[in-house]
Formats: C-alpha cells, sequence, structure tokens
C-alpha cells in the first residue's frame, strides 16, 4: 500500500559513531534501499531482460549441438559469451543473483505491509475532514428531503461499506465509509503466493532430476534402479543417484498413427510397471502410455516422448557361430522415418586382443520404413513399416570399443575410416530377409525391423507446491485487481434561513489507483444525492 | 478425420476480404480524426465531468433533473467515422466467420498453429476496440489501433501462414482449448493499452510542450482518458494472460516432461508478464505514474507483438511445431 518512509532523522550531533554504528547504519539503509517499491521495480526489470537472451541464443540446456556449432561459428565472440554464461542463462550466477534480491526484495516490503495490514483490518472508517471540497471528488447540493430520511437512505445504499456515523455542531450529521479491503488481502496473497512459487521452484531444481532412456517395444524392461541405466540423465545438486525411487516398466509394444499426408496423428505404448510392494510380489499393472498421459508413479513421472526403429541384423561367422543384435538407429526425417545408425559386432571366440581389434564388424547406414529404390539410392516415402530396406556398409576392423572413449550408439568412429583402421568391406542394399557375403565367408543377414520408444523419467519433489502456491497467486490477483479500495464521505446539514430544504455534501478518495473512480464517483454522488437508485 | 479443403478455402477468402474491409475502415476513422472535432470535444466533455469538485464547490439543485445535453449536430467527418466504425464491425463478424470455418475445416479449436493464433489473437484485439469506443468518445482513434492490426494481419496471412491440418499428438489435449484461448484474449487485449500509451506518450508531450506535435497532439482525446483506457485493458488482459501462463505450466508437465523449462516461447511469455507487472507497480511508484507508466506499457506492447507473431520465426523451441519452421 503506502512505501515506508525514513523516520526523521535526529539533528546532527557532532560526535563520531562508532564501527558498529556506521555498519549498522550501512546494513540498515542497504535494506531500506532493497526493499522500497522502486527497487522491486528496477529488479523486475532486470530479470526481464537477463531473461531474453536465453530466448534469443542457444541454450545448453535445451541442445547442446546449436551451442556448439553458434560458438564456432562466432570465433572469440561466441567464446566470450560462453565465459559469461549465456548459454545457460538460467543457471548463471547474474540471473541467480537478480532472482534472489528480488526473493530479498520481496520478503522486505511483505513483512511491514503484513503488519499494516493486521493494523488496518481492525481500524475503523478515517473521520469526515473538515473540508470535503478539497477531495479529488466533491458534489455539493441542495434538496428537499428531510436529514432523517436522507440518513436512512444513505445507510441503505452504502450497505456494503464500512461506515462510521458522527453528530456534528451545528445540527448536521457526517458518515464516513470505506470499502475494498480485500484489495490489500489479494495483493498480500498474490505477492506471498509469488514468494512461495519462486522458493519452491527454486528448491526444485535441487531435488529434481530426468532422465531419458530408449527402450524395445518388444516387451524390454527398464529399471530405475541407478543413473547407470538411463542413456542420459540430468539432476539438481542435491541428488546423488544412489536413491533413485525404484520402480520398473516393461514395454510391450508401440502404435502410431498417421495422416494419409504422413503427419503423426496418435501415439501410444502398452506398457506394465511394478512400483512398491509390487516389486516384492512380482506382480506388473498395466498402463496405456500416451503423449499428454504420463504414467505417474511413486513420485515419478515417466513419459513417452520419441519412438524409432531399430533394424535385425545376424552375422554368422565363418566358423558357423551366430550373433543377432537390434540396436536402436534414429529417425533423421520425421516425416518418412528414415533412419540412420550403426549396429556393431565383436567377433565370438578370439582371444588374441590384436587379432580381434581386426575382426570387429559394423552395419552402417540408412533403414527405410517404406523403400523407394530409384537408380540405386533408398529413400523412404512414409513413415510407416510397409516394405522396410536398409541400405548399408559393413566395415571391419577396429571399432574403437574399448578405446576408453564413449561412442555415440548411433554412429562410429569416422576417424577410424579416415585413417584405415576401419575399412568398408561391402555396401548394398536389402529388404528383410536377404544377406551379404563377405570376402571371408561371413554372412550379413537383415532380419526384419523391430521398433523402440524414448521414455523420459522425471522426478520433481515441489511441484505440486508450486502449483499450489501459483493458484493462491492467481486468486490473489484477481482481488488486488479487481476490487477497488474508495473512501466516500457523505455531509448532511439543514439549510439555511434564506435557502430552505437541506444541503448535502459527497465527496470521494480512491485509496488505490485512480483511474476511473471519476465515472463511479458520478454514479454514487448521483445516487445518494438524489435518493434514487442508479440514473 | 479429413480437412475439409472447401472450408478451409472459404475462410481463407473469409480472411483476406476482412483485410480489405479493415483498411477501408481505417481509411474513414483516420479521415474522422483529421477533419472532425465532434468525437474530440467529446472526449473533453467526458474528461471535464470526471473532474467536477476540482474548483470551488458549486452548489446545485439535486430535485431538478439536469438539462438534456443539446442535440448534437452531426458533421460529414463524423458520419464517415460512424461508417468506419460499422465497416469495423462487419469486417469483426467477417473474421469471426473466417475462425469458425476454419475451426470446421480442422475439426478442432482453430488455433494450432501460428496462422490460426494470428488470426484470432487480431480478432479479440478488434472486439477489445470496439468495447472501448462504445465506453469511451474515442471512436476517432480506430485508425491508429487498425493500423498495428492491419499489419500483423498481412504478415501473419503471407509469411506466417499454414495450410489446414491436424495437429500433432502432443497438441491433442483439452489444454490446447483453455490454454490457448487464455493466451489469445490476454494477448489480444493486450494490444488495446499499448495502442493507447503510444497516443498518451504524444498527447503530454504535447501538453508539456506545445510546440511538440503541434497538429497531431491537439487532436488526441486528453491524457487521462487515455491513460484510463490503457489501465483498464492492463488489468482485464493481466489476469488471463497469467492464467493462461499458469495453463500452459500445467498442459508443459503433462505433455513435455516439465511445467517450465525456459523454452523460447515460454521465457518471452515470462518477459511480457513481467513487464506488465512492471506497469502495475509504476502506477504506484511515486515519480513513475504518468509518462514512465505508459512507456512500460508500450514495452509491454513491443514484447507482446514479438511474442505473438516473430519468436518462432527466430528461434526452435518446443512451441515451434506450431507449423511455421
Ligand atoms: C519486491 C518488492 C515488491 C514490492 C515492494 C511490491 C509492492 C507492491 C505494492 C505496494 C503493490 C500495491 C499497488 C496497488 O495497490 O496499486 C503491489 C501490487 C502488485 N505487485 Fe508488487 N511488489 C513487489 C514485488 C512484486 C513482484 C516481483 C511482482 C511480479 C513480478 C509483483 C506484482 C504485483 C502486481 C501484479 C500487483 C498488482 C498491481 C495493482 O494492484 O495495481 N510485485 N506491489
Amino acid at each position: 500500500m503506502t512505501t515506508t518512509e525514513a523516520p526523521p532523522t535526529n539533528p546532527q550531533r557532532p560526535y563520531r559513531p562508532s564501527v558498529a554504528k556506521q555498519l549498522l547504519a550501512f546494513v540498515r539503509n542497504t535494506w531500506r534501499g532493497l526493499t522500497s517499491m522502486r527497487t522491486a521495480l528496477v529488479l523486475l526489470f532486470l530479470l526481464a531482460l537477463a531473461a531474453l537472451p536465453g530466448a534469443l541464443l542457444p541454450q545448453r540446456r535445451l541442445n547442446l549441438g546449436k551451442v556448439e556449432d553458434y560458438i564456432s561459428a562466432h570465433g572469440w565472440w561466441g567464446t566470450l559469451l560462453d565465459k559469461l554464461e549465456f548459454y545457460d542463462v538460467y543457471s548463471s550466477v547474474w540471473f541467480s543473483a537478480i532472482y534472489i534480491l528480488l526473493m530479498i526484495s520481496l520478503i522486505g516490503c511483505l513483512t511491514p505491509r503484513s503488519f499494516d495490514y493486521i493494523r488496518q483490518m481492525r481500524a475503523r472508517p478515517v473521520l469526515t475532514p473538515k473540508n470535503l471540497a478539497r477531495m479529488p471528488h466533491h458534489r455539493l447540493a441542495r434538496t428537499a428531503r428531510k436529514p432523517e430520511a436522507i440518513r436512512e437512505d444513505v445507510r441503505k445504499q452504502l450497505s456494503g461499506w464500512r461506515r462510521i456515523e458522527r453528530e456534528e455542531d451545528d445540527g448536521g450529521y457526517s458518515i464516513s465509509a470505506e470499502r475494498g479491503y480485500l484489495r490489500e488481502t489479494g495483493n498480500l496473497l498474490f505477492h506471498f503466493g509469488m514468494l512461495g512459487l519462486i522458493i519452491f521452484f527454486a528448491l526444485g531444481k535441487l531435488y529434481s532430476y530426468e532422465g531419458q532412456v530408449i527402450v524395445q517395444a518388444d516387451g524390454s524392461q527398464f529399471c530405475n534402479s541407478g543413473i547407470y541405466n538411463y542413456d542420459s540423465f540430468e539432476a539438481g545438486l542435491r541428488v546423488d543417484g544412489t536413491s533413485l525411487d525404484p520402480f520398473c516398466v516393461k514395454v510391450n509394444d508401440f502404435t502410431a498413427r498417421y495422416t494419409p499426408s504422413g503427419e503423426a496423428d496418435y501415439y501410444h505404448s502398452n506398457i506394465q510397471y511394478q512400483s512398491g510392494e509390487d516389486l516384492q510380489t512380482g506382480t506388473w499393472r498395466p498402463y496405456n502410455l500416451q503423449v499428454n498421459d504420463p504414467l505417474r508413479t511413486v513420485g515419478d513421472r515417466v513419459y513417452l516422448l520419441g519412438n524409432g526403429y531399430s533394424p535385425k541384423f545376424t552375422i554368422t561367422f565363418p566358423d558357423g557361430q551366430t550373433r543377432t543384435q537390434n540396436t536402436q538407429w534414429r529417425p533423421t526425417d520425421q516425416t518418412t522415418m528414415l533412419s540412420e545408425g550403426a549396429t556393431k559386432f565383436d567377433q565370438p571366440g578370439i582371444t588374441d586382443e590384436a587379432q580381434r581389434r581386426t575382426r570387429q564388424l559394423a552395419v552402417t547406414g540408412v533403414l527405410a520404413p517404406t523403400s523407394f529404390v530409384h537408380g540405386g539410392v533408398l529413400t523412404s516415402t512414409a513413415p510407416q513399416l510397409k516394405n522396410p530396406m536398409v541400405a548399408v556398409d559393413v566395415l571391419r576392423g577396429d571399432l574403437g570399443l574399448d578405446a576408453g572413449r564413449g561412442q555415440s550408439v548411433f554412429e562410429v568412429d569416422s576417424s577410424r575410416v579416415a585413417d584405415g583402421r576401419l575399412k568398408q568391406v561391402a555396401r548394398q542394399n536389402l529388404a528383410v530377409g536377404q544377406e551379404i557375403k563377405l570376402d571371408d565367408g561371413t554372412r550379413v543377414r537383415f532380419d526384419g525391423v523391430g521398433t523402440w520408444v524414448n521414455l523420459q523419467v522425471s522426478h520433481d519433489p515441489t511441484q505440486v507446491y508450486v502449483l499450489a502456491f501459483a493458484i493462491v497467486m492467481f486468486a490473489g490477483l484477481g482481488g488486488s485487481l479487481l476490487v477497488k479500495r474508495r473512501r466516500v464521505w457523505v455531509r448532511v446539514r439543514p439549510g439555511d434561513e434564506g435557502s430552505p430544504g437541506t444541503v448535502i455534501e459527497v465527496a470521494g478518495l480512491a485509496r488505490t489507483d485512480q483511474a476511473g473512480y471519476g465515472e463511479e464517483f458520478q454514479r454514487i454522488s448521483e445516487r445518494l444525492v438524489t435518493g434514487r437508485k442508479g440514473s | 478425420m479429413p480437412v475439409n479443403e472447401t472450408l478451409s478455402q472459404y475462410s481463407d477468402w473469409l480472411y483476406t476480404t476482412t483485410v480489405a474491409i479493415y483498411v477501408l475502415a481505417l481509411c474513414f476513422s483516420l479521415f474522422e480524426q483529421a477533419f472532425g472535432a465532434k468525437g474530440r470535444r467529446a472526449a473533453e466533455r467526458s474528461a471535464q465531468r470526471s473532474l467536477v469538485g476540482a474548483g470551488a464547490p458549486v452548489i446545485e439543485d439535486a430535485d431538478v433533473p439536469a438539462t438534456p445535453e443539446a442535440p448534437r449536430e452531426v458533421g460529414r467527418a463524423e458520419r464517415i467515422g460512424r461508417m468506419g466504425a460499422s465497416l469495423l464491425v462487419l469486417g469483426a463478424l467477417l473474421q469471426l466467420t473466417a475462425i469458425v470455418l476454419r475451426g470446421f475445416a480442422v475439426h478442432r479449436a482453430p488455433w494450432g498453429n501460428m496462422y490460426e493464433y494470428g488470426m484470432t489473437v487480431t480478432f479479440v484485439t478488434v472486439v477489445a476496440w470496439l468495447v472501448v469506443i462504445r465506453k469511451f468518445p474515442v471512436r476517432h482513434l480506430t485508425g491508429f489501433l487498425l493500423l498495428p492490426v492491419v499489419i500483423l494481419m498481412f504478415i501473419n496471412g503471407t509469411l506466417l501462414y499454414t495450410v489446414a491440418a491436424p495437429v500433432v499428438p502432443a497438441l491433442q489435449s483439452y489444454w490446447l482449448y483453455i490454454h490457448v484461448s487464455a493466451a489469445i484474449i490476454g494477448s489480444g487485449v493486450f494490444l488495446v493499452p499499448g495502442v493507447a500509451s503510444v497516443l498518451y506518450l504524444f498527447r503530454t508531450a504535447n501538453d508539456k510542450n506545445p510546440q511538440r506535435f503541434p497538429k497531431f497532439g491537439p487532436k488526441l482525446p486528453p491524457a487521462d482518458v487515455l491513460d484510463r483506457i490503457a489501465y483498464r485493458a492492463t488489468i482485464i488482459a493481466f489476469p488471463v494472460f497469467t492464467f493462461g501462463v499458469l495453463c500452459g505450466a500445467v498442459w508443459a508437465e503433462a505433455a513435455w516432461g516439465r511445467f517450465w523449462g525456459w523454452d523460447p516461447k515460454e521465457t518471452v511469455a515470462f518477459i511480457a508478464w513481467v513487464v506488465y507487472a512492471a506497469y502495475l507497480h509504476s502506477r504506484a511508484t511515486a515519480g513513475w505514474r504518468g509518462q514512465r507508466a505508459a512507456v512500460i506499457n508500450v514495452l509491454g506492447f513491443a514484447v507482446t507483438i514479438f511474442n505473438l507473431f516473430f519468436i518462432n520465426l527466430v528461434t526452435a523451441g518446443l512451441h515451434s511445431y506450431a507449423g511455421v519452421n
């Protein structure tokens, strides 16, 4: 409501304040400055300004690859922005600083206002001022009605208002009325709601985690028992990954429906899950997982985020041993689901390390779910699995799987192809059931295609509190903006000797925003002065 | 269900016709603004009425009905202005039909991509303005509102145009109705205070120094009328917009796995929200009322337009599956 004003300072006395006193004064002044309305305004602006680069520059959290491209495309400038945390705006030091200052400022201004509020709620409307003509809204009229009739009428007209009546010396009386106390209630609720929201949002960042994992949609299982089960995992500072909520998910199938023009229309996956006691008893519960409809269990949520195909290859080695793998390949085009990837094999039964490194195989290339071959080039014309084909290179040599460096599951290390450690030994298009025979008698057969889903597991213990405070904030906002705080005074006195009748004087003051009280006062005073409803 | 091509074709034609009608209404209204005197005088009268009591108390007779206002003579410019307003109503009706047809063509809420979103937002702006000119004598300012509306509708119909199509699975949710319609109403209404605040700045500049905008300034309504329009429209749009953002967070939690992830669209909506919160604060801060508040409101206007029409063009985020890429 009101910004606190500094109390009048004592006249200067010629003594030197102690260091402790100076420090105290400094702290007090900083506090006052920080919690003033003007500071809040400036901080709000800074917050908006600081959030802006996050919308315009690529952000690591959202897209790592884009950030790297951007840095390499912009030279020193790109690196400088990186040093200044412009690619991690929302976890940067400067963004957090503004955020925390705003929080302090908010606490600082809410505390005194809450006390004010309690005081005001019990206070009675102020006395009618002597000179009503000085009020921003004022009206003076003469009427034939009797003062007592007017008093009854005013009481009725101002029935929703908090009122106080006083008899005055000249035989008249005055009524002071005020309404709109709910505005301050709403206002406080709004600010407290926002404070709670900010605090729990920040806490959530510490205690939440988010992991992604690809699971074959053929009855394969995923268990939330440790970070290593995930393909990628991001967590707040207070999550060390040792105490995740245990649950398991079994993905039985995945169905996508497409429009005639090839756009995805509907995805769903039948899964089974177990959590809590079910883990002991081995009970599986079914769930139909869909976009917009995550599985919620033991405080975690499981989302269906993406899907793709995994070609299945069987290798028959010269000694008759076979190995089969269906590794996920990644879609490169969402409308045709043309996918690319690399399926990697180790030849079994070779004990000599050096020899083993010359015999590893990789099947890489593209997969077309609805194939179309033109001039030897394979493309896909639709996303559905109608007549899948692959166009593959078979590479032999040292894949570097044990070189100590993490590799993408979707590709081979291209530097090994460049320097000859991996050699291309075949290139061919394969339909389901077809095979390639390599020079050493090894056969590579394309057996068919499976589907995989990309699941995301999210955990955020504070989000319900954030929601609760958001609702409080919104409710408060309604009261704060729609309720108007207004004062009205009515003074009635008998007319003078020469002019019979009653003189009625009405004045008004908007306690909060002035805009629009003019017309409203016009309406109220019209009714009060004439005693007629409406106008 | 397949898209109904015929209905979507009719919708497109109506959209184009609407733009043409708005351009015509704009010209009529500019004529009234340039040559009419009535609206201006009416505005001044109302401003004076609200200032009753500021001077020495005048005693009146309450029991005698106030004298009716003298019959108003209608000038040529005023007649043209009225025709402009009627055209505006006609245009709004056509635009509404275009929106409804689009909805029937695609069998869903007609705001599943940027083009449809822009079409509905501008409709809300026009309707909000029709309400304003019923309550305030500012019809002659219609042209200033229609100028951005027409430009945005043009950009929307060319750069952002998307053929009628069903939406991706993530958008198939009842939240599409709740979240997006709240965002549309909030943003659409926000364009009105933006225009009022720009005019307010011209008017107050002229009030302070009559040398500045000597032709244009005095033809505008008094500053407090413009201020009131800006404030009233903002306090209606702000809670609706807030509701839209909150619902968006609830939806994002169900669809994307987190309720807030600083996606570009989310970020710009947040910035717009903070700017309008700053506007409301500035009106309660000594030394910030008036011109500074109006500048903040204009800033909010700029952010809102950027959020509505351009953020999807400059960055790709989760929201950008809304049609253009
Ligand atoms: C940090 C210190 C803050 C202070 C001292 C403060 C103070 C105030 C005061 C005194 C009002 C009442 C104005 C009136 O009744 O007209 C108010 C209203 C409001 N505040 Fe704050 N506030 C602070 C922070 C914030 C923040 C961070 C936000 C949002 C981002 C915010 C949003 C609002 C809104 C929307 C209103 C309603 C405006 C109105 O009632 O006209 N406030 N604030």
